[in-house]
């Protein structure tokens, strides 16, 4: 059965005013895969996570040039709904951060917003999402207290939980692991193979080691630039770009 | 969703501009009762005129603004260093957790009425000055002791706020030369302090230039020029105070008058002021 | 030399001490004097009878009406206005002509003395549109005097929350609004709370704008429109006039009890606030 393409980049550019951060992306992301986005800091990364759901509109000063397309959305054409946008792509950032709530105040956040108020649905919603994200037996019975009280890996747990409410179709994950001690990041490792059968998860690593761990497939940004991508055991073992080779293998960081 | 989004965007742009609307009412207002007066009277009489006889038509101002000048400098002779003083305890003369306590003390200070403060100088002062040095009592310098008090915090709080801003460096650097603390404090801080403290001492005059309920109460109601500290007097503010409760047509449009010019001369200090605490922080 | 030195830092020393107790004492003083002679005068009867005889006698309750209704309306109008100036300021626009203006205008407006403000409120509220001496008009007046107050407290309230709360309540789809109204405003709660706190002992504390825009009249107000005397008012008319000491006292006292008391609250506020914080 051939793949889908579920996001589509084409041509992409950004601008910060009129500093660009991004040149010339294109890149397909298949349906149901993990695709990781890496390269040394500041290379664009995170301005492309942040641009797939227009995170970036928020910004004074920022503008691009080219599409990007959701299924057959483009998602920068003048009827799209942000609101809408925003539950069908998902987002986790590189540092836990829950809302100054309560648990269950904090997952149901995004679906109260637009869903439904109803107690009984929002309860539902709250523990299918604890379960995927491997919080639930562990936050069950305390619901209702503040969600500041979690340990780092409960807290980003917990916001993948509450991204997870909104039923997305896609994750955008920035460095979802940072700041976690190992064993919460094998646990959210973990998570992450069996969020794959249902969500496109598109992830930015902590390390070239956790990459190759879980991705698919694999993108190396270079200064704003998409320098090559492909499978990620090829991309990884066997780069067909210098500059990927000398950054796989650590000549620069 | 969209164009509820807007309309609450610009209803809010709306609501930002209401202070700038209302300092517009304010200036147009004033300036509509006062300024038919001032053209009939004529800048000139009216700024320099020394005879204010509303009853006869005569409307000169100059010795409220001379009182007015009289009292604010007065008070600045008491509120400076006083207020110098504090500060200087404040930062550097007590441990901090014991300024935790002083600081809301000073705060506390400038929230009590100023009706209170002019009661109290009613009561002490006044009484004071009239068995000890002579004249009525009710007088300018009561007026200066009790409006330099009032004054206190606004010097203390901004002057601090100045000293703070400092570079620790240059207290570690003066030390480190052999200066004493006290030499470090009047040679290197408080120089380099001084753009804020100027500043402080300039808002101060502006508060002290607007102070009306404690000056009515203490000052008298003389008007006429003042000679000496003992005189009592009658400022900008204490004038429109007092009469503007039985007063009409012309004489109500002076008192607008006299408003006019209070509003220059304080918005005068205040930019003054803005300026100079813009020119620090760059 | 070195002697003359430390001369010079011991006779500062005590200068410094000096005039930092003086300026102590002095406040003790004033302050010990009203409640000595006040606090006697402050029974319940005190506050729940109103003043007869001009004054002379009875207490201070229709005052404490005037004085409530007063700072309420102040409060119910300024308090809109301010938190949405705030709102605007750092949710909506970046620094730009505009943000500086609006600054610029709220800063010339903290420095408007209340003379001035009495003046505006009689031509324009009292005169112009016609609401005459009354509740409403001290109200208007009072709430463009704590304007000022409460745009600067509202605004370092919402400054202080992590951008990181926002961002999240955007990429789970929250409108600009919702993200306020969810988000940045309930966490800014306590300290948009301490401002209007010390709005409100600003308000209790002001006369002579209230005295040209709300009257003296010593009537128990029956609408928005009746005019009122507050109890800075009254006790500024007794004191003045010297219609009675110990009723005077009594006044000066129950005010200043009232405008600690709400001020101490305030900086309880603001440290609980900050200990939360940090």
């Amino acid at each position: 059965m051939p793949e889908a393409n579920k996001i589509a980049i084409q041509d992409f550019s950004f601008y910060y005013d009129s500093c660009r951060a991004l040149w010339n992306v294109n890149l397909c992301i298949r349906s149901k895969e993990i695709f990781t986005v890496f390269g040394p800091a500041r290379s664009g990364k995170t301005t492309l996570l942040k641009s797939l759901n227009r995170l970036t509109d928020l910004i004074f000063g920022a503008n691009h040039t080219g599409t990007v397309h959701l299924d057959e959305t483009d998602i920068y054409g003048p009827n799209v709904d942000l609101t809408r946008l925003r539950r069908r792509i998902g987002m986790v950032f590189d540092l836990p951060t829950p809302l100054p709530m309560s648990i269950f105040d904090n997952i149901t956040y995004g679906p109260r917003l637009s869903l439904t108020n109803r107690k009984s649905r929002l309860h539902e919603i709250v523990e299918k999402a604890l379960r995927s994200a491997v919080l639930w037996e562990e936050v069950k019975d305390r619901l209702n207290t503040s969600a500041l009280r979690l340990s780092g890996g409960q807290q980003q747990r917990l916001c993948i939980a509450r991204v997870l409410a909104l039923e997305p179709e896609v994750l955008l994950l920035d460095e979802p692991c940072s700041g976690l001690d190992p064993i919460s990041t094998a646990s959210i490792e973990e998570t992450l193979f069996e969020l794959k059968k249902t969500y496109t998860i598109i992830l930015v690593p902590h390390n070239i080691q956790q990459a190759s761990r879980v991705a698919d497939r694999a993108g190396f940004f270079l200064n704003g630039e998409l320098v090559e991508e492909g499978p990620a055991y090829q991309v990884f073992t066997k780069p067909r770009d210098k500059r990927t080779e000398d950054y796989v293998t650590g000549r620069f960081g | 969703m969209q164009l509820q989004e807007k309309i609450i965007e610009k209803v809010l742009l709306l609501i930002a501009f209401s202070s700038i609307i209302i300092l517009t009412l304010i200036t147009f207002f004033i300036f509509e009762e006062g300024i038919p007066l001032i053209l009939n009277v004529g800048l000139k009489a009216f700024l320099l005129g020394e005879k204010w006889i509303p009853s006869k038509g005569f409307f000169g101002i100059f010795p409220m603004i001379a009182s007015s000048f009289w009292v604010t400098f007065g008070s600045l002779l008491l509120g400076i260093p006083l207020g110098l003083a504090c500060t200087i305890f404040l930062s550097e003369f007590i441990p901090p957790f014991i300024a935790t306590l002083f600081r809301p003390a000073i705060q506390l200070l400038a929230a009590i009425p100023s009706v209170i403060y002019g009661f109290g100088g009613l009561i002490f002062l006044v009484p004071l000055i009239r068995n000890h040095l002579g004249g009525p009592g009710l007088s300018i310098l009561a007026g200066s002791l009790v409006l330099g008090f009032m004054t206190l915090p606004t010097i203390i709080t901004i002057s601090e706020d100045a000293l703070k801003a400092l570079p620790p460096s240059y207290k570690a650097g003066a030390l480190a030369l052999g200066a004493t603390h006290w030499q470090t404090i009047w040679r290197v801080l408080i120089p380099a302090a001084r753009s804020g403290i100027v500043a402080s001492v300039i808002l101060g005059m502006g508060r002290a230039m607007g102070e009306t309920m404690a000056m009515i109460m203490i000052l008298g109601n003389a008007v006429r020029m003042p000679v000496s500290f003992l005189d009592s007097a009658r400022t900008l503010t204490t004038n429109i105070g007092i009469e503007m409760g039985y007063a009409s047509g012309d004489h109500r449009q002076a008192l607008f008058a006299t408003g006019i010019v209070l509003f220059f001369i304080i918005m005068a200090l205040n930019t003054l002021a803005i300026f100079l605490s813009k020119r620090r922080a760059s | 030399m070195n002697r003359r030195r430390y001369v010079t830092q011991g006779i500062a020393t005590i200068f410094i001490w000096t005039g930092a107790l003086l300026t102590i004492a002095v406040m003790l003083l004033i302050l010990f004097q009203i409640l000595k002679e006040g606090l006697p005068v402050l029974r319940l009867s005190f506050f729940l009878e109103s003043p007869k005889e001009m004054g002379r006698e009875g207490g201070i309750f229709s005052t404490l009406i005037g004085t409530a209704t007063l700072t309420l309306v102040a409060i119910v109008v300024g308090a809109p206005l301010g938190v949405g100036t705030a709102v605007f300021l750092r949710e909506y626009t970046r620094e730009s002509k505009m943000s500086r203006m609006i600054r610029f205008g709220t800063d010339c407006l903290a420095g408007v003395p209340s003379i001035i403000f009495g003046l505006f409120g009689f031509v324009f509220f009292v005169i112009k549109l016609n609401l005459g001496w009354s509740i409403l008009s001290g109200g208007l007046t009072l709430a463009a005097m704590i304007l000022p107050t409460i745009i600067s407290t509202a605004e370092e309230s919402i400054k202080a929350i992590p951008y990181s709360y926002r961002e999240v309540s955007y990429s789970l789809g929250g409108t600009k609004w919702q993200t306020v109204t969810r988000v940045v405003l309930p966490s800014a709660l306590p300290g948009i709370f301490t401002g209007i706190l010390l709005s409100v002992g600003r308000s209790i504390g002001e006369t002579a704008a209230v005295i040209l825009t709300a009257g003296s009249s010593l009537v128990m107000p029956t609408s928005l429109f009746s005019p009122i005397r507050t109890m800075s008012v009254h006790f500024y008319i007794l004191a003045r006039e010297g219609i009675s000491m110990k009723m005077a006292y009594g006044t000066g006292a129950a005010l200043i009890l009232f405008v600690l008391m709400i001020n101490m609250m305030a900086q309880w506020a603001i440290n609980r606030y900050i200990r939360r914080r940090t």
